[in-house]
């Protein structure tokens, strides 16, 4: 302990001043930009109304990085870019230059210094959305920064180049609260029975909140040797886990059972046809670290359908909506059983309720 | 170091072509070893497949998140991060910095943490991770002390996010980083001290295109759109068609349009406007010749959420077009949302997302209750269910009269008969 406590710093500072933090060029054209063009996979070149170009350069970052490696991307970043880096939601790094001669000497260092590949625009991969897994939620049924790293190796091609019909973008869970969010294809971890409870602890929790969570209404209190517990109804669970985010004592996560489902077609933007939801594509994978073969080869067999199917301009969901989910199981080669038939609300706004059928 | 653990299945992750956060980490674990302990638990958890966290609750003086606090299942074997916590930063609008900034954050996550740092978590905050609990409140005091601030967690406003917008972008309709900034420092208190029935977010983005993921993840996405025409250069649309060919425009471009509202001629193309649902798909694919128009300003939406806990929601209109440019513009903005928030922090269930809530007392009630006019936009179509509780028809009180129900649909008639 500190002998005297010292003042406390000021409290809510709010957010920092972006204007600050902006390229010059950026500010200075702030709101003024008129056009972009593609240079090459990786390269966008932004045009203002003065005229001003900047040449965006991005790469793909691990998202999870050490001081010494944001360090080396600052020294970069105040050799080329005069002092200013951003990040992009799918945590890519941006870097920018003025003047197109400087776009291959800042290239070379991103690669070579950094090992950050250069890509992520256009009709590409993109860097997968992922959260904490093992190095720092105490949730996971399997990894997150590995499970990138693994797949990203395999996909690295498809982020370097733009050779898909569209952009896919693509996301990991590391259970199924699903922190990774809607993509065009998610891994995400599934569980396979009801939570156990571990009588002796679940008393720290607040029994109440634990049973009020339960969407399923699952959870009703009970007791147990003469002390307050809780019992789940089977037959009501649907193994979603919300219960054990609550309350540790909920054990939903079972290494031997625990297993991974692919989901497809999700898409956030209103283009075309609005944003969808991912649907179940196949499930039963294992959880295999470090490098997730199965995971990798399902992903491998639904790129390769979309690239040989889906039209220019047409993101997996909308591929699949056109062909239909018969073309899209028959191409894949996936299974499809009672289970990729929804069960839960709204079930019936899923099923095909008129005579169109593919034959 | 003698105590090194053996991390042969992570290692496996050093090879390959892409960056590799085993190989960054190892290198910072010769000077912070408590990198070696993480490691080494991670190892642990790809050998059994089983996590070794537990989570627990820490807080600032004078906050209520904004900070995940881990305890080690394994710290007799791994002391160094027995307490491991993240700190979770506001970040810049937009996730720009300057070099002097970050290094900045570096200093402070050296100093007080494990220096691993995460841009971004998935809500949008930049993530320091490693510190027991002192370092924890000295992380705080040291980044607060510097002008930086703490994000948000549970019942609270969580941080905001947005595109790149005005910064860079040409599509933006409205100044996402300026306003995410103006949204955070309005509601900071609402970030800072948990006091709604669940996580509230926001996300703003730019246009369409959504490069913010607001749709789906977050309560009130705010969509860049515009009102009047799509801005068309015409001299642009021929070069495009000569050098692509008109099959490809008709197919990439004029057959793809969601409400069929563009049309190509001899003299180039032509978009009915009142049509136009600002999907922003033509703009995108004919950006050198096509741009969103020149009254722009936002949808707002509300409602979207991910899966937990009843699957997940996606957003639905709630203001079909607001203007985001002036003070009083913003002003406006924040007004609605203290007038939401007060409905829904008063009659919401525990852990009952807005989306959630707007699903239990139906949107035209929430709507009424929070003063906004319903509007066709807000839905696909009309009701097909015929079950309706007119409140005109109310059954009659105890000694009361029914009240009769307007048997007027025409607003205008209704006017000019009052
Ligand atoms: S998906 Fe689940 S395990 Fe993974 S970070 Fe989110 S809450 Fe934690
Ligand atoms: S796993 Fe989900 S459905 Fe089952 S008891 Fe827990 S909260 Fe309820
Ligand atoms: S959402 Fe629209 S305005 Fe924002 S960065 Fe994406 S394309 Fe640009
Ligand atoms: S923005 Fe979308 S809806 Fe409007 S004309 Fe273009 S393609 Fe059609």
């Amino acid at each position: 302990m500190t002998a005297a406590k010292k003042q406390l710093a000021p409290r809510d500072n709010g957010a920092p001043d972006h204007m600050k933090m902006l390229h010059p060029a950026m500010e200075k054209n702030y709101g003024k930009w008129k056009r972009h063009d593609k240079i090459r996979p990786g390269v966008l070149k932004y045009t203002a109304e003065s005229g001003d170009a900047i040449f965006v350069v991005r790469a793909g970052s691990p998202r999870t990085l050490s001081v010494n490696k944001i360090r080396q991307i600052c020294d970069i970043a105040d050799r080329f870019c005069e002092g200013h880096v951003r990040f992009t939601t799918r945590n890519n790094l941006e870097l920018v230059v003025t003047d197109e001669k400087d776009v291959d000497p800042l290239i070379n260092e991103i690669t070579s210094v950094l090992g950050f590949p250069i890509g992520g625009t256009g009709h590409s991969i993109s860097n997968m959305l992922h959260t904490q897994g093992w190095m720092h939620c105490n949730l996971p049924g399997t990894d997150a920064a590995g499970a990138v790293k693994a797949l990203m190796d395999v996909l690295h091609e498809e982020f370097t180049r733009e050779d898909l019909p569209h952009r896919v973008k693509l996301s990991t869970s590391c259970c199924q609260i699903n922190c990774g969010g809607q993509a065009d294809i998610a891994i995400n971890l599934q569980h396979h029975h009801p939570p156990k409870i571990d009588h002796g602890t679940v008393q720290q929790c607040e029994l109440p909140k634990v049973v009020g969570i339960c969407p399923a209404a699952a959870i009703r209190p009970m007791n147990v040797d003469g002390k307050s517990s809780l019992e789940v109804v089977e037959e009501k669970c649907m193994y979603c886990g919300a219960c054990h985010g609550q309350c540790p004592s909920m054990e939903i996560r079972d290494p031997d059972t625990d297993s991974l489902a692919i989901w497809v077609g999700g898409k956030s933007a209103s283009t075309r046809g609005g944003p969808s939801f991912m649907k179940l594509a196949a499930f039963g994978l294992p959880n295999n670290p470090p490098r997730w073969p199965e995971v990798a080869d399902a992903v491998r067999r639904i790129l390769d359908a979309y690239r040989n199917g889906a039209r220019e301009y047409e993101r997996i969901g909308e591929w699949i909506e056109r062909v239909g989910w018969k073309n899209f199981f028959e191409e894949t080669g996936f299974e499809f059983t009672k289970y990729h038939i929804d069960s839960y609300r709204f079930a019936r706004t899923t099923f095909n309720t008129s005579s169109h059928v593919r034959l | 170091m003698s105590d090194e653990p053996k991390t042969p299945l992570l290692d496996d992750l050093e090879e390959g072509p892409w960056p590799s956060f085993v190989k960054d980490l190892k290198d910072l674990a010769r000077t912070k070893p408590e990198v070696n302990q993480l490691l080494g638990q991670m190892e642990r958890s790809y050998e059994d497949r089983v996590n070794y966290w537990t989570g627990t609750v820490l807080n600032l003086s004078g906050y209520g998140g904004g900070i995940i606090a881990r305890y080690s299942d394994l710290k007799e074997e791994f002391p160094d991060i027995a307490q491991f916590h993240t700190i979770r930063v506001i970040p810049p609008s937009g996730f720009v910095y300057s070099t002097d900034s970050l290094r900045e954050l570096c200093d402070i996550a050296e100093e007080y943490s494990s220096g691993i740092m995460q841009l971004h978590g998935m809500t949008g905050d930049l993530l320091m991770l490693g510190s027991d609990n002192e370092q924890t409140h000295e992380a705080g005091e040291a980044l607060m002390e510097r002008g930086w601030d703490i994000g948000g967690s549970g019942g609270a406003l969580r941080t905001l996010a947005c595109c790149v917008g005005q910064a860079r972008c040409e599509m933006a309709c409205f100044d996402t980083m300026g306003l995410t900034k103006h949204l955070t420092d309005t509601f900071i208190g609402e970030l800072h001290r948990p006091e709604f029935p669940y996580k509230f977010k926001f996300k703003l983005s730019g246009c369409a295109n959504d490069c913010a993921n607001s749709m789906q993840r977050s309560d009130m996405p705010v969509i860049g759109t515009w009102r009047d025409e799509i801005q068309v250069d015409q001299e642009e649309v021929r070069k495009f068609v000569d050098e692509h060919g008109e099959q490809y425009v008709v197919d990439n471009v004029v057959s793809r349009c969601p409400t069929q509202c563009i049309s190509l001629g001899e003299g180039g193309i032509d978009i009915d406007d009142r049509n136009c649902v600002k999907c922003m798909h033509c703009i995108n694919v004919m950006h050198t010749a096509l741009a969103p128009g020149k009254d722009r300003g936002a949808t707002i939406l509300i409602g979207g959420k991910r899966t937990l806990k009843i699957g997940d929601m996606m957003s639905s209109v709630l203001i079909p077009f607001v203007k985001l440019e002036t003070g009083e513009d913003w002003k406006c903005f924040t007004d609605t949302v203290r007038g939401i928030w007060e409905y829904w922090s008063e009659n919401a269930l525990d852990h009952e997302r807005i989306g959630e809530f707007i699903d239990r007392v139906g949107l035209g009630v929430f709507l009424e209750s929070v003063g906004i006019e319903p509007s066709p936009q807000m839905v696909r179509h009309p009701r097909t269910n015929s079950y309706i509780k007119f409140e005109e028809y109310a059954a009659p009180r105890a000694g009361g009269e029914p009240v009769k129900a307007p048997n007027i649909v025409d607003k205008d008639e209704q006017a000019e008969s009052a």
